[in-house]
């Protein structure tokens, strides 16, 4: 068959392996709702979790598409579509395509034209991340029964366990936010653009706890998060434009 | 009872999560091996290899530390939907935490469980769903989400998104945070290596240091 990375036998394979992937999501969705009801957690509870997951994953996702238009131009729309369906994340799979790309030596924004082109980034993208997915199936359960003893054995430590592993990650995150900072004393603003970001999206957080709790807004705290979110983002536009920013790509 | 009814809820996740994990698995490496078949074409060789040994040392060390750090952040079902349809540290990971925040559930309990695994399902569907659609509707799009002014936006979606994050869970934790925020603040301000790509890597430095910091504090009745 002729080759071309927008062949419509591409998107017809994407397609089979991104609807049982999406099967796999609504298996698991019915059957831990359904888990819920035996457990007696309340119905408003329930579809709490579920807008409020749903409202606060929209400008995630759309910042996923942004990945996917930037990939398609050398890689057509088939394989950065599945390829930011599962598994990686924006940077993994285009740091992935761009070592591959690379070391075929096709530059950026030019698209590839040759199958064995192809085939040589989607293996290299396939390949560079199957840990997780080949791991997965046959450790999770060890882990888990691991953290349950934890929590069994004593419920103290077990908590504070559990909101330790948050803070942690959380820590790292916010270290990266001012992993730029320093650059003030070389007269370059720039890195101040991500503090204040996360400073604007913490206030419309500490903003929304303050009227939920004063106001009995009770409501407004399930949105809190993707308000801070949104809120950070758009922030973003400005702050750039007054204190400098630069794209990585 | 109660014991054994939950053994039997998570002992089937495990079970199905084994058996899609494993389905998946298999389709994920029959994709590029049909799309050989299908146009008749072998990957070159030394691209090939160069394109692996930049990325596959890095991301199979990170995949391996990811599992250990994530699995018991995301519970039974979560890991079986999050390692498939990835964005972790970004999306998912996040969105079960927040849940299980409001919700005012443990991860470690079944009810976490539960409430994890609900929020993790369905930002995958939506986040498949909207990236659907970007693809049937890239033409139009791409302008609006290639616009030079929109760009610092998403690039700065981290920031956005663990300021609002922090603040929940600093404020409860506030002892406890001290010490790895301190710690996390001074390395990637002095040591030029760490940035947005390396922030990976420092997740799992952040949760082990911050869990050894936790059980000195609970010892001495710091906590």
């Amino acid at each position: 068959m002729e080759f071309s990375v927008n062949s419509p036998i591409l998107f017809i394979l994407v397609g089979i392996l991104i609807a049982v992937v999406l099967a796999q999501s609504v298996y698991f969705l019915l059957k831990a709702v359904k888990r819920a009801k035996e457990l007696g957690i309340s119905a408003s509870t329930v579809k709490k979790t579920i807008t409020s997951s749903a409202v606060f994953t929209v400008a995630p996702a759309i910042a996923v598409l942004v990945g996917v238009v930037a990939l398609s131009k050398s890689l057509g729309v088939a394989l950065p579509w599945l390829r930011l369906s599962i598994i990686g994340s924006i940077t993994y799979e285009t740091v992935a395509a761009n070592n591959a790309l690379n070391a075929a030596g096709v530059g950026a924004g030019s698209t590839i034209t040759d199958a064995s082109m192809y085939v040589t980034v989607l293996w290299v993208m396939t390949l560079g991340i199957a840990i997780g997915i080949i791991l997965v199936p046959f450790v999770t359960k060890k882990i888990q029964g691991g953290m349950n003893k934890i929590g069994m054995k004593d419920k103290k430590w077990g908590e504070i366990f559990n909101n330790a592993m948050f803070l942690g990650m959380i820590s790292a995150f916010l270290g990266y936010v001012f992993c730029d900072v320093s650059d003030i004393f070389k007269g370059k603003t720039a890195g101040l653009t991500p503090v204040c970001v996360m400073a604007v999206s913490a206030l419309i957080m500490v903003i929304c706890g303050l009227l939920s709790s004063k106001l009995k807004w009770r409501w407004l705290t399930d949105y809190a998060l993707p308000l801070s979110l949104i809120g950070g983002m758009a922030a973003a536009i400005p702050l750039a434009e007054l204190l400098g920013y630069e794209v990585i790509k | 009872m109660a014991e054994k009814k939950q053994l039997n809820y998570l002992e089937s996740v495990h079970r199905d999560g084994r058996i899609w994990g494993i389905i998946i698995c298999f389709l994920i490496f029959l994709f590029p091996l049909s799309v050989c078949l299908i146009f008749g074409a072998v990957p070159q060789w030394k691209p090939l290899a160069q394109g692996l040994f930049a990325t596959l040392p890095m991301y199979w060390a990170v995949g391996l530390v990811e599992i250990f750090t994530y699995v018991p952040m995301l519970g039974a079902g979560g890991t079986y939907l999050s390692f498939v349809t990835g964005n972790i540290s970004n999306l998912k990971l996040p969105c079960a935490v927040d849940a299980m925040e409001r919700a005012g559930v443990k991860a470690t309990s079944e009810e976490g469980e539960v409430i994890s695994t609900i929020s993790i399902a369905v930002s995958s569907i939506v986040t498949t769903i909207i990236i659907i659609i970007g693809v049937i509707l890239i033409v139009p799009l791409t302008p609006i989400l290639e616009s030079p002014v929109l760009e610092p936006a998403f690039d700065l979606i981290l920031p956005a998104l663990f300021g609002g994050l922090a603040v929940v869970f600093i404020s409860k934790n506030a002892k406890l945070s001290i010490a790895p925020v301190i710690l996390m603040l001074a390395l990637f301000i002095f040591v030029p290596y760490l940035n947005k790509g390396t922030v990976g890597i420092m997740v799992p430095v952040g949760v082990l240091f911050t869990l050894a910091v936790a059980r000195i504090m609970y010892k001495k009745g710091m906590l």
